[in-house]
């Protein structure tokens, strides 16, 4: 790629991503956009952080894991701890958080990897399903079933919460991306697409595998210790299957295997559970009646394994652009 | 594991044998499907692996490259370095990167990725780069791409295919997709090449074809080729000596004018009008 | 000599317990040994049961017609909904990847567990279960109570009228051909769709009788009592070796004595933790359970 082309991409993708995390910052902090609908979106984008570390397990793994949640709920007890006990700033709680999660994920991966598809569901929602067990016993560090409340910053501002999430979203998304769109990346995808071959062919499908695992642990534990100082509450039910199965159907119905569906997916099915509220306790019969609907008609989800690219969208509109000008 | 069963790979110190087989067998449940398989295979040799379905050539392909574990026996092969390796003690990623690469029977291409990915995927493991280099697009990450895509490039253009690179794998004719198979072998730099029935459903101007590619990378590459076929034409054609395979045995070994005369071959493909007509 | 006590009273428990756990087990088994599916609504099957006895019981009072009438009434109700999963919801998926009927599975267990909650007869609220009054037979120190005996004795026939049908009937063999090789059997003449409608309902059937014991013996109901039990019942027809029948009932009365067990011996918080623990061990240590056999693939 010539240098021009490259720095050309980098303006671009890097206005995006400022614009889009200190725009409606801004917009929050002069009450433009009022607290109530920050919050909401914010959540989102926790979600959407979520359904990123979902969609690195089975879009990109071809596994199907159903117990990202508990690696969600590690990262907030260990960055609740760490703030609260250790004493340490709340950044590098976050940090810590994320990190302890990348370790559990290495130590539940390598002996239940090697599990065919079924199975391997199977053990990851009894690892939820155990951690919660664990968290609710735990009662001097997880306050036991009733929760924990964590009072932060995060979840007193709404416009510091805003931009530190969706900026920590921005970052994971372009890390992944450019993890993805490597030789990193194609032999990951490699593993999904036959793994004989694969590894005939030079992989060493277990190291992708449990790197696949490991990054998607890490991201559902950046996702966790910031979900805790934000909501400012945290209790053992955020490990459980049910909260895995959410995060699933945002994968399910954005696409497996593409960022931005998961994404998209996220941020509107979160409003939709918001705004839905009237509807009461039929609210919770929508996400598996979508889930069905999804799998029944349109499996590959909403994107499929595409991805909106900015570089992209850019090209088309220049080149649309001096189309037009070439006719005059 | 450096250390090497001294008797076991004597063959391959021996500077021009590749490949050293010696007693290999493998047991399924209760079936014997290799019995007491040896060859030496010399460097830059072109072999044939021939014998009737249900022989256990594909068996023998499947130990020779780490997917399957002999139940007895040793594999002793020479890499580019002159180091010598237990292979039946490796997995497949592992013979990969040390010079030996397949194809397999039923093509097992990546059909959801592009052609040019297939082969790029290929040659991780000679990328110059590490994960921050990725991570954080350094001119070095975009130096390396360039560097094996045009490395790619080059190997599809060699098979006539590099127009199809953006293509995805699935969507190609069959005989170009068994085309990509090999030059995703190739990809690997490999020493020895192991090719699983490439010619299968292939017309015979496409056998043809094939017969001229497989003659041209063994001398451009500096290959050593080892070949499971049943058309007689592409196997009598280019093979330099033969193995036959019966009911996981070797029945006979040698010049393909000999086997073809050889009463025991003759029986064993019984019934087989390929074998007369060759 | 305390011990000892515990010991034998919680391996009754353990049987009584465990004779549930091997009715729901033997439907996964069956469903996966023919359509390779883990049907995550297989539990909730057992919350519909629960709730058919419920109504029927509520109605006549807790008397042995009723309980009979209430079995043969959950059997019914359940089996036309186990057909009518399969065909709407599984059968479109049979040639799809396994990931996406496995999703469908888990999406049906939602609807089925959320849309009781809506419903207003049924709500969210516990319910108490009518029961016949319990009485205790004791021997010396242990005592087994007649809801046991009623869950033993129940479940054990079921389980050899189950036997008789897959070994001795047509049907059975049927069923058998299918989960050695669908496509084989079906040129065989058999219809494939009728067996794999008929293993549902077989499984849900035990399924209905299995929500109607575990509801006599642990008298609240409410939408999602199926999960757990339902969970618990597929460790252990993984324990015995999935797609294996005797392999689902000895998964079944292992789990429900170590089960038991836990809850005497060490404390009933981790009784749900076991049931994991066990899943996890088994399928690090030998993934195809205690009966299974091993599948090799051809490269």
């Amino acid at each position: 790629m010539k240098t021009t082309v490259r720095m050309r991409n980098f303006v671009l993708l890097g206005t995006v991503s400022v614009l889009s995390v200190f725009l409606p910052g801004l917009l929050i902090k002069f009450s433009v956009i009022d607290a109530y609908t920050a919050q909401i979106f914010t959540l989102a984008g926790i979600n959407a952080i979520m359904a990123i570390s979902v969609n690195i397990i089975c879009g990109m793994t071809g596994q199907l894991s159903l117990g990202q949640a508990g690696f969600m709920a590690i990262g907030a007890y260990t960055c609740i701890w760490f703030a609260q006990v250790a004493h340490f700033p709340l950044p590098l709680a976050v940090v810590m958080g994320a990190a302890f999660s990348g370790i559990a994920g290495f130590f539940i991966g390598f002996p239940t990897l090697k599990l065919s598809g079924d199975y391997l569901a199977i053990v990851t929602l009894g690892f939820g399903e155990i951690l919660r067990v664990i968290f609710v016993n735990l009662k001097g560090i997880t306050g036991g079933a009733n929760g924990k409340r964590f009072t932060t910053i995060l979840a007193a501002s709404a416009d510091i919460a805003w931009i530190v999430i969706i900026g920590t979203l921005v970052a994971v998304i372009v890390f992944l991306q450019n993890f993805l769109r490597s030789t990193y990346g194609r032999a990951i995808f490699s593993v999904r697409e036959d793994e004989i071959a694969s590894n005939s062919n030079g992989i060493s499908v277990f190291r992708y595998k449990m790197a696949g695992f490991v990054v998607a642990a890490f991201v559902a534990g950046i996702a966790g210790a910031l979900y805790a100082p934000f909501i400012g509450f945290v209790k053992p039910d955020l490990s459980s299957f049910n909260r895995s199965v959410d995060y699933l159907i945002y994968v399910v119905l954005g696409g497996m295997g593409s960022v931005t569906g998961s994404v998209l997916a996220a941020f509107v099915l979160t409003y939709l559970q918001e705004f839905l509220r009237f509807l009461k306790e039929y609210r919770l019969l929508i996400y598996p009646v979508i889930l069905i609907l999804v799998m029944l008609f349109r499996p590959q989800g909403l994107l499929g394994m595409k991805e909106f690219s900015f570089v992209g969208a850019w090209n088309r509109l220049v080149s649309k652009r001096s189309a037009r000008d070439a006719q005059k | 594991m450096r250390k090497n069963n001294d008797d076991a790979c004597k063959g391959c110190r021996i500077s021009d044998v590749l490949l050293d087989v010696e007693g290999l067998s493998i047991v399924f449940g209760g079936l014997r499907a290799v019995s007491d398989f040896s060859c030496e295979i010399k460097a830059g040799e072109l072999v044939g692996l021939i014998g009737p379905n249900g022989a256990g050539k594909t068996t023998v392909f499947n130990m020779l490259s780490g997917v399957y574990s002999p139940t007895s026996g040793s594999i002793c092969f020479s890499d580019p370095r002159g180091r010598v390796h237990n292979v039946h003690e490796k997995k497949p990623f592992q013979l990969s990167k040390i010079g030996i690469a397949r194809t397999f029977q039923n093509i097992r291409l990546f059909g959801g990725l592009t052609v040019e990915d297939n082969v790029l995927i290929a040659m991780h493991a000679q990328r110059a780069i590490n994960l921050l280099d990725a991570i954080f697009r350094t001119p070095r990450f975009y130096r390396d791409e360039e560097r094996l895509r045009g490395k790619a490039r080059d190997l599809l253009a060699l098979f006539r295919i590099e127009s199809k690179a953006q293509e995805l794998a699935r969507n190609l004719p069959y005989g170009e997709q068994r085309k990509l198979e090999i030059v995703r072998a190739l990809a690997t730099d490999p020493r020895l090449l192991l090719l699983d029935e490439p010619a299968a459903g292939m017309n015979p101007q496409e056998t043809k074809e094939l017969m001229e590619l497989i003659s041209f990378i063994r001398r451009q590459f500096n290959l050593t080729i080892l070949l499971i076929e049943h058309d007689m034409k592409l196997v009598m054609g280019i093979c330099e000596r033969l193995i036959v395979l019966d009911y996981g045995r070797t029945i006979a070994s040698g010049l393909p004018e000999e086997i073809r005369e050889n009463p025991a071959v003759i029986k064993a493909y019984l019934g087989e009008e390929a074998m007369i007509d060759a | 000599m305390e011990s000892l006590i515990i010991f034998f009273q919680q391996l009754i428990n353990g049987i009584s317990l465990g004779s549930i756990y091997a009715l729901i087990a033997l439907g996964y088994t069956m469903v996966y040994g023919i359509v390779m599916l883990i049907n995550f609504a297989h539990g909730d099957i057992l919350m519909i049961g629960a709730y058919t006895g419920f109504y029927i019981l509520r109605a006549m009072g807790p008397s042995p017609l009723a309980l009979a009438l209430s079995f043969i009434a959950s059997m019914i109700v359940c089996a036309i909904a186990g057909i009518a999963i399969e065909r709407f919801a599984y059968r479109p998926l049979r040639s799809a990847p396994r990931l996406n009927s496995l999703i469908t599975a888990i999406a049906v267990s939602l609807i089925i567990q959320n849309g009781a909650r809506v419903l207003p007869f049924v709500g969210p609220n516990p319910r108490q279960f009518p029961t016949m009054p319990t009485v205790n037979v004791k021997f010396g120190v242990f005592g087994i109570s007649n809801i046991q005996i009623i869950v033993i004795l129940v479940s054990i026939a079921l389980m050899l009228i189950l036997n008789y049908i897959i070994n001795w009937t047509k049907t059975g063999k049927a069923m058998r051909a299918v989960s050695f090789d669908m496509r084989a059997a079906s040129l065989m003449g058999i219809s494939v769709n009728r067996v794999v409608a008929f293993t549902f309902a077989l499984g849900s059937v035990l399924a209905a009788a299995g929500g109607i014991l575990f509801a006599t013996a642990y008298p609240q109901i409410d939408p999602t009592m199926g999960a757990m039990p339902g969970l618990k019942a597929f460790v252990a027809a993984v324990l015995g070796g999935i797609g294996s029948v005797p392999g689902a009932m000895l998964g079944g009365y292992i789990l429900g004595i170590a089960e038991t067990m836990t809850k005497g011996f060490i404390s009933s918080q981790f009784a749900d933790a076991i049931s994991f623990g066990i899943l996890i061990v088994i399928l690090l240590v030998k993934p195809t359970g205690i009966m299974g056999t091993k599948v090799r693939v051809k490269v």
